[in-house]
């Protein structure tokens, strides 16, 4: 395949990949093991600009847009998807207050989530809105020149670790989505604090905690966008990343590839290398194929939503929904032809089996991105009658 | 601070073959990269760079194709690349190597110190480096492993042993050579590999240097290879046990008569 990349995405995809492969790669068992916040990692991705290639040149960045963001997720993704969701996590925290944020927002926060100096994370779900996102709890009530929010946020990506929250709270639950509200947070704001940090199945490098808000006072300059937004401001956020999710199941499953056609190519059983069995040959090829289709379904519309087409969200959950099964199926067939040696840690296939498993549930489970899907081919059914 | 970092485009496999009837290395189908060593050697250049200012100017001497080691030290941030690239320069062992290097470094006018790798990957043989300095007639250390001071005058290092390190004072201009355990090489960035791209690689030619030409390449390259070959791997020593410092002392003593060496 070739998808004519310029000169500059080329740049950015072989960095990634040398990053990936030759810092990342050698340290991703440690990190699974130990659960601790890669910071070494994520200062070196911060010094080579990565975080800066979808951030418009105005403030740092290189001016690339979802496209380059998902090269880069894709390419980490080979090597440990705990790393790259760290990674991608700052662009779901960055691209609200880019898409939404005043002159001046993007003029305080953008140039610092461009270099990585900080991190960026994006709050929405809490213990009883998780799918049902508009049923969230989490209170902002005006008072004077700030509000002050009250709540518990779960499951955040880069929880404690990020300086920058975008954090989607209601000003009257009763309202549902129409009450939601998005606003910018910083970590230090009084009555701000993180609670317990999970252990999780997989992406266990990346840190995933609560955030807990009592009586915390945020400035009205920090509010993105209008009083009522915020649930825009969500799904809009996430019809932009969804391809970044996708761009991770992609690489997640491509590093799976390459470890399963490397090792069927040099283990031998009944005195032939594994690979000339038709059955492992056949497995190989499906997951290829099935990798590069949904390398093609996330680059086009990463391409469509970079263009500026406004109605992206049944192409982006697609590429999701897609993609991630793909990712399950392949590191699960990657075991497979690895046979025990899969099974057993010191193999690197079986973390990417685990790892691959929350591709299909967060940013929208696979059942909502078909529920998405469904209604839209649905509505454009009924358009044509 | 003026800061010189010499480096060589080496083929990238360890695995090199051997033309048999030449006794040189075979490069055909063989990829290139900057010698690992070198890459320590540009990190050290960049952290005294960083911390004290000043400008970083990688040489390296090779075929047209060395300019792409260069370009990759110019996207880790040396500021200015120069390739000695002519025919005159070929054929050149490390004696015509040191001294075309080092009329180079000369024409670039004023530096302080200059930083090499401790030896590269295809030739292994270590001397270009304290060739450099002699031709310069400037101190070097070699193998060394961490800097510890530098300030306009002076340079303080550890260089490695096998046993330590020693601690070495220098005055500057001065040469050293660097290990791996100076620290891990920087990865390239985005905005810097784009900078390399577009910037000039100068290249320098016999007839820039004002070397004596008998002393260049091949004519000025004394060294005859009589033979490759891989060299017999040293046995361990002999750990002398025992349960006391007496009782070890004598075991020693019954071993070196035994091997009637008293």
């Amino acid at each position: 395949m070739n998808y004519f990349l310029t000169e500059e995405q080329e740049i950015i995809k072989e960095l990634s990949a040398k990053i990936a492969e030759e810092k990342i790669a050698p340290r991703a068992a440690e990190f699974d093991e130990s659960e601790e916040f890669p910071w070494n990692l994520i200062r070196i991705l911060a010094d080579s600009d990565l975080f800066a290639v979808w951030v418009p040149e105005e403030y740092g960045g290189l001016g690339g847009g979802v496209f380059e963001q998902c090269l880069v997720v894709e390419e980490l993704s080979r090597a440990c998807a705990g790393v790259a969701v760290s990674y991608a996590a700052s662009a779901l925290g960055g691209f609200p207050i880019l898409m939404f944020g005043t002159g001046e927002q993007k003029q305080r926060f953008m140039p610092e989530i461009a270099s990585g100096s900080k991190l960026a994370a994006f709050a929405l779900t809490e213990p009883d809105a998780g799918s049902d996102a508009g049923n969230i709890r989490t209170t902002a009530i005006r008072d004077g020149d700030h509000y002050v929010l009250n709540g518990t946020k779960q499951w955040i990506t880069n929880g404690g670790e990020a300086d920058v929250y975008v954090v989607i709270a209601t000003l009257d639950p009763e309202k549902g989505p129409r009450g939601m509200t998005a606003f910018i947070v910083e970590k230090g704001t009084s009555g701000f604090d993180f609670g317990k940090k999970e252990k999780k199945m997989g992406i266990r490098a990346s840190a995933t905690t609560e955030l807990i808000f009592k009586d915390c006072k945020v400035p009205v300059e920090n509010l993105l966008d209008k009083e009522g937004k915020g649930f825009l401001v969500a799904m809009r956020t996430l019809d932009k990343t969804r391809p970044g999710v996708a761009a991770q199941a992609v690489g997640i499953a491509q590093g799976a590839l390459d470890k399963a056609a490397e090792y069927a190519s040099t283990r031998v059983q009944f005195g032939k290398r594994i690979g000339e069995f038709q059955a492992i040959e056949h497995m190989l090829a499906d997951m290829a194929t099935q990798i590069e289709a949904a390398r093609s379904l996330v680059y086009n519309v990463a391409w469509m939503i970079d263009s500026g087409e406004r109605h992206v969200t049944k192409a982006a959950a697609m590429a999701k929904l897609f993609a991630s099964d793909v990712a399950m199926k392949v590191t699960c067939d990657a075991v497979q032809i690895f046979g025990g040696y899969g099974y057993m840690r010191d193999y690197p296939v079986e973390k990417m089996m685990r790892d691959a498993k929350i591709t299909q549930i967060y940013e929208g489970t696979n059942q909502i991105q078909r529920s998405i899907i469904g209604s839209a081919v649905i509505k454009e059914a009924l358009r044509r009658k | 601070m003026n800061l010189v970092v010499l480096v060589k485009q080496v083929p990238e496999t360890t695995d090199v073959r051997i033309d048999r009837k030449t006794n040189t290395l075979i490069r055909e189908g063989v990829s290139s990269i900057v010698n690992p060593f070198d890459m320590y050697a540009v990190e050290q250049a960049l952290q005294i760079r960083d911390e004290h200012g000043g400008r970083v100017t990688c040489i390296s001497m090779g075929p047209p194709q060395a300019e792409a080691a260069l370009r990759e030290t110019l996207a880790l941030g040396a500021d200015e690349a120069i390739l000695l690239s002519d025919k005159a320069f070929a054929g050149a062992d490390t004696l015509a190597t040191s001294y075309t290097l080092a009329e180079a470094i000369l024409k670039l006018g004023e530096f302080d110190l200059v930083i090499c790798g401790k030896q590269a990957i295809d030739g292994d043989t270590a001397q270009v480096g304290p060739g450099v300095a002699e031709h310069l007639d400037i101190p070097h250390v070699t193998y060394v492993s961490k800097v510890e001071e530098i300030s306009n005058r002076h340079i303080r290092v550890r260089r490695m042993t096998e046993e330590g390190y020693d601690v070495i004072l220098s005055s500057l201009p001065a040469l050293i050579t660097v290990v791996r355990e100076i620290g891990e090489p920087r990865m390239p960035s985005i905005k810097g590999t784009l900078r390399a791209r577009k910037a000039q690689v100068i290249t320098w030619t016999a007839g820039d240097l004002e070397a004596d030409e008998l002393m260049l390449g091949l004519s000025g390259s004394p060294t005859q290879v009589a033979r490759i070959f891989s060299p017999e791997i040293r046995p361990g020593g002999e750990i002398i046990e025992g349960d006391s410092a007496h009782e070890k002392a004598r075991n020693l003593l019954a071993r070196l008569k035994e091997s009637h060496l008293l």
